[in-house]
């Protein structure tokens, strides 16, 4: 695949909440088959930025590019391309009607209109793979956080997608349920996924990502491969961070 | 004063009458009005989801013209809208039940019913969380996906005990279709039990209706606080046997 199809690029994002500006000339490329983990204190504009990616919140101005499409072009089929971009939120957001099967397999019917036997098939060996055999007849809210993360984490792969976004998906799990869901993270970033992912694990940062973007206030401070940027931040922000929260 | 008691006895509690009303009401009035009940609960069902789904829509037309439809419809008396829909409709040449007034009581407090019933709907719709429309809508589904295999399913599971209780008002509401005249096999409880109060100048099957009114509402209510209790709570804990 041409490199300039795959990934993300970000131009000149702007938005704002009322008079707070959240995001500000913003302009970021997301390599394909490549993680980049989004790091900054509560505030800074990273999850917005994130969501900003499958159109969940709108730019005022600048242009985003997701797999070779202006999504920002009016248009443009959104729904089309959310399918093909997978989004993790951090309270999981699982559809608490659904049995953990039909979770993953509701959108393979009604998106990619796969007939209900291979929709099932497909689901089964998603949910296999995040470690989930057995569980797939349970309601969500029987689940642990970790295992409903992982069923999330399924749901989003079974649309077999080109990027996939994370939104602090560790955030809300139980100390000793975050392991789990970082090493399904951690595979698929060495799988060659295109991953984004805002993240307050900086050792998940330090170890999968192959850049690692510091936000604050809206905007873009540093940008460096995870070694560099953790080692030898150039910026007091960031080294005030850093030194926070290491 | 046990002449005003004995006055009153006579005038409501007058065992005679009660027995001598009591099989026509069991056999012809409350199968009338559970069935009646149920049309116009069905109706108001099917209309108020359709309504519901209008009120919080985002197009701005389709929201107005619901959010008339539900306040004029809650906001007129029944026995008015009963009349003017009931009568009016055969009156217009509506006639799209010929003269089958039955239909047309159901229909008209189906359609008052739809008012009443899109509101709790719409509480229910609303009370969906805004992630699971963001992480359908994420996978790519569209609105109308979204609204139908995410929004509604989730949306009425939680309002099924208002609507239950709602189910008991509209019991009590068909008494107004005495109104549109009924044939002596379509009259209701109401209907049965006011025609022999006027035969009988006494007041006596009213109380006869009365109570069973009663049996079907007051266990009704019961159980539908039961249910709520129990969606807000969860299943009572089995208790444990002591050893």
């Amino acid at each position: 695949m041409h490199p300039s199809t795959g990934g993300v690029r970000f131009e000149h994002i702007m938005k704002s909440y009322g008079p707070v500006r959240v995001l500000d000339d913003i302009t970021l490329d997301v390599p394909r088959a490549m993680t980049t983990c989004i790091i900054g204190p509560s505030g800074s504009g990273k999850s917005t930025l994130l969501r900003c990616a499958n159109l969940l919140e709108r730019p005022e101005a600048g242009r985003i590019i997701v797999d070779g499409i202006t999504i920002t072009d009016p248009d443009v089929n959104i729904d089309a391309i959310r399918s093909r971009v997978g989004m993790v939120f951090q309270h999981f957001h699982l559809f608490g009607h659904l049995s953990v099967l039909d979770n993953v397999a509701l959108a393979l019917r009604k998106v990619r209109r796969l007939p209900r036997a291979e929709a099932e098939d497909r689901a089964l060996a998603k949910l296999n793979e995040v470690g989930l055999r057995g569980l797939e007849r349970r309601r969500p809210t029987d689940l642990s956080g970790g295992q409903q993360q992982r069923v999330a984490i399924a749901r989003a792969l079974a649309m077999e997608p080109a990027i996939m976004l994370f939104d602090e998906a560790t955030s809300a799990l139980d100390p000793e349920l975050v392991k789990g869901v970082l090493a399904i993270m951690r595979d698929l970033a060495t799988s060659g996924m295109t991953m984004l992912v805002v993240t307050h694990e900086m050792r998940f940062a330090r170890e999968a990502a192959g850049q690692v973007i510091f936000m604050d206030q809206g905007k873009i401070v540093e940008t460096a491969p995870p070694a560099q940027l953790f080692d030898h931040p150039q910026s007091p922000r960031l080294q005030q961070f850093l030194d926070q929260v290491l | 004063m046990l002449k005003g008691l004995l006055r009153i006895q006579q005038t409501f509690f007058d065992l005679h009458l009660i027995v001598r009303v009591m099989p026509n009401l069991l056999r012809v009035g409350l199968p009338n009005t559970f069935i009646l009940a149920l049309l116009a609960t069905l109706i108001g069902i099917a209309l108020g989801l359709i309504i519901a789904i209008g009120l919080i829509s985002s197009r701005r037309p389709i929201g107005i013209l619901c959010r008339f439809y539900v306040d004029i419809l809650r906001g007129l008396p029944h026995i008015l809208t009963i009349y003017l829909i009931g009568q009016g409709l055969p009156l217009a040449g509506l006639s799209l039940f010929g003269d089958n007034t039955y239909a047309y009581a159901a229909l008209a407090i189906g359609l008052i019913e739809g008012a009443y019933m899109a509101e709790i709907f719409r509480a229910g719709l609303q009370s969906v969380e805004r992630g699971q429309i963001e992480a359908a809508r994420t996978l790519g589904m569209t609105r109308a996906q979204t609204m139908l295999f995410i929004i509604v399913p989730q949306g009425i599971r939680r309002v099924l005990p208002p609507l239950t209780g709602q189910f008991i008002l509209v019991i009590k509401g068909t008494a107004l279709v005495f109104l549109l005249g009924l044939t002596a096999s379509q009259r209701d409880l109401f209907s049965i039990a006011q025609d022999s109060a006027i035969n009988n100048a006494n007041l006596s099957p009213l109380t006869a209706a009365g109570f069973i009114y009663l049996a079907l509402t007051v266990p009704m209510t019961y159980a539908v606080n039961a249910w709520e209790r129990r969606l807000r709570l969860g299943p009572t804990p089995q208790r444990r046997t002591a050893l």
